[in-house]
This record gives structure tokens, C-alpha cells and sequence, in this order.
């Protein structure tokens, strides 16, 4: 599935992951988050970035991997990205869908 | 997708005191919330072991009348060496070793995932009763020590499913 987003011609999952890490951008992930009706704080970005960090280094990717990142804590993690704090997350970090239970 | 058609309340009854058995309920109530289903844990019976302070970080797992327990590297686990004193612990800490690993957090740190998540958490009054156990023997973020009918009250809804585990 393609989307262009900023002029710039993405593709996507059938779920609506992106699916070319490299092409991500700050400004990319706010306009994926208007679509989750989400505005982007420094604090979501932070997440994001550790999210991106951490799916680059081939780690399975878990919210009490967040919740320990000092980032934020778990509730907070729930506060950031009502409904989904992994699968939100990563929609907006341009990473692949999470595969994990936990 | 029929997107407004998708699962919204799920109620889970844990009546089970095995760590298998505990870990079967937690992984659906905190899975549930992550989706952004609505999810109450009911603990019931010998679940309870699972909220009562003094026992939810000792869960065991059975090593004795448990035909799928296998040894490390596959062999089946005699069920008479599973009698011999310590075993059964040493099996569960090595368990809970394995979960640590994949990211799965012990019993009261799952429990704090899924109330950060919005999760409730619920006591089973008859069970307390039999057990002698009072609120404060439990977990402090257990919300309320419900009866049945209080339990069904709360789990009604459009697209909402009780579960036994």
C-alpha cells in the first residue's frame, strides 16, 4: 500500500506499518500521528526514537521494555498512546508491527 | 473490517494457583488492554494464590500428575523424581528464569501492567472466606472483593466475553 505523506511517496503494510525504516522522519511520524489524532509532544518522540533504537538493533521490542527505558513508565506509556502503547508506537515510529504477547 | 464489530470487555476468571495457570490469565488481561479491550481479572479459588501478598512471588509449577513436563533437552519428566524435596521449586524458578528472558514480568509487576493499563483486578469473596483471607492479605491495587452476581454485573456490555482459564 502506498501513501504520500509531505510529498514523499511511502509504502505500507496491509496494517498501515511503514515499511522502509530509512524513510522516516520527525515530520513524518506528526503527520502519522494526526491520523491517530495523537499531537506528537518531545515526550512521544523520545519513545519513538528509543522504539526505533531498539527495533535497529534487532531487539524484540515489549512495553516494560519501555516502561524500563526512563523514558516513561508504563502508565504513562498508555497516557502517550491511548489504545495501542506498542502497536501505536510503532505505527508511528516506523517500524514493523510488534510480534510480542507482552 | 468490520471495525466496529471488534471485542471490547473481556472478564477473566483465574481459578488456578499454578504459575502456568496465572500466567495464562495475566497474559490475556494485559494483551487485552494493549489492544484497547477493556479488561477485569477475577481470581477465584486457589487464583488467588496469584494477589495474596505472601504467596504471588512463590508460584510453582507441577512437577507431579503434569504429562506435558518434559526435562531440559526434551526427555520426559518422571513423575518420581518430580516428589523428591525441592524439585518442584527448583523446575519453577527455572521457569520463571525462561519468562524473565522473553521480557515476561514476574506475577506483582504484571499485575502493575495491567492496572497501568487501565486493567481492574477483583478478589472472589466465597473463596477469600473459605481461604480466612482478608483484603489485607492481598495485593494493594486489588479494586474491590466482589460476589458472583457483582462479578456479572460488571461483565455485561455489547461484545464482551468472560473467560475461564
Amino acid at each position: 500500500m502506498e501513501k504520500t505523506i509531505l510529498g514523499q511517496n511511502l509504502s505500507f503494510s496491509e496494517d498501515g506499518y511503514m515499511t522502509d525504516f530509512s524513510a522516516w522522519n520527525e515530520d513524518i511520524a506528526k503527520e502519522l500521528a494526526r491520523e491517530e489524532n495523537i499531537e506528537l509532544t518531545d515526550k512521544h518522540m523520545e519513545v519513538l526514537k528509543f522504539l526505533r533504537q531498539k527495533h535497529e538493533a534487532g531487539d524484540s521490542l515489549t512495553i516494560r521494555s519501555v516502561g524500563k527505558s526512563g523514558i516513561v513508565d508504563i502508565k504513562g506509556l498508555y497516557q502517550l498512546f491511548p489504545g495501542g502503547p506498542l502497536k501505536i508506537s510503532s505505527k508511528l515510529a516506523g517500524i514493523s508491527k510488534p510480534t510480542s504477547c507482552v | 473490517m468490520l471495525d466496529n464489530n471488534k471485542l471490547k470487555k473481556v472478564s477473566i476468571i483465574c481459578a488456578k494457583g499454578k504459575l502456568e495457570d496465572v500466567y495464562a490469565s495475566l497474559v490475556m488481561a494485559n494483551g487485552a488492554v494493549m489492544e484497547g479491550i477493556e479488561a477485569k481479572l477475577f481470581f477465584t479459588f486457589f487464583g488467588l494464590d496469584a494477589i495474596t501478598k505472601k504467596r504471588m512471588k512463590k508460584l510453582h509449577t507441577a512437577t507431579v500428575g503434569n504429562p506435558a513436563m518434559r526435562m531440559p533437552g526434551g526427555l520426559p519428566f518422571p513423575t518420581l523424581l518430580g516428589t523428591l524435596p525441592g524439585v518442584e521449586a527448583g523446575v519453577s524458578s527455572m521457569m520463571r528464569k525462561q519468562m524473565d528472558q522473553l521480557d515476561i514480568p514476574p506475577v506483582d509487576e504484571f499485575l502493575e501492567m495491567i492496572t497501568a493499563g487501565g486493567g481492574e483486578i477483583y478478589a472472589c469473596k466465597l473463596a477469600m472466606d473459605m481461604f480466612k483471607l482478608e483484603k489485607e492479605d492481598l495485593w494493594e491495587d486489588v479494586k474491590a472483593v466482589l460476589t458472583i452476581g457483582e462479578f456479572y454485573e460488571m461483565s455485561g456490555g455489547e461484545n464482551s466475553q468472560i473467560i475461564f482459564t
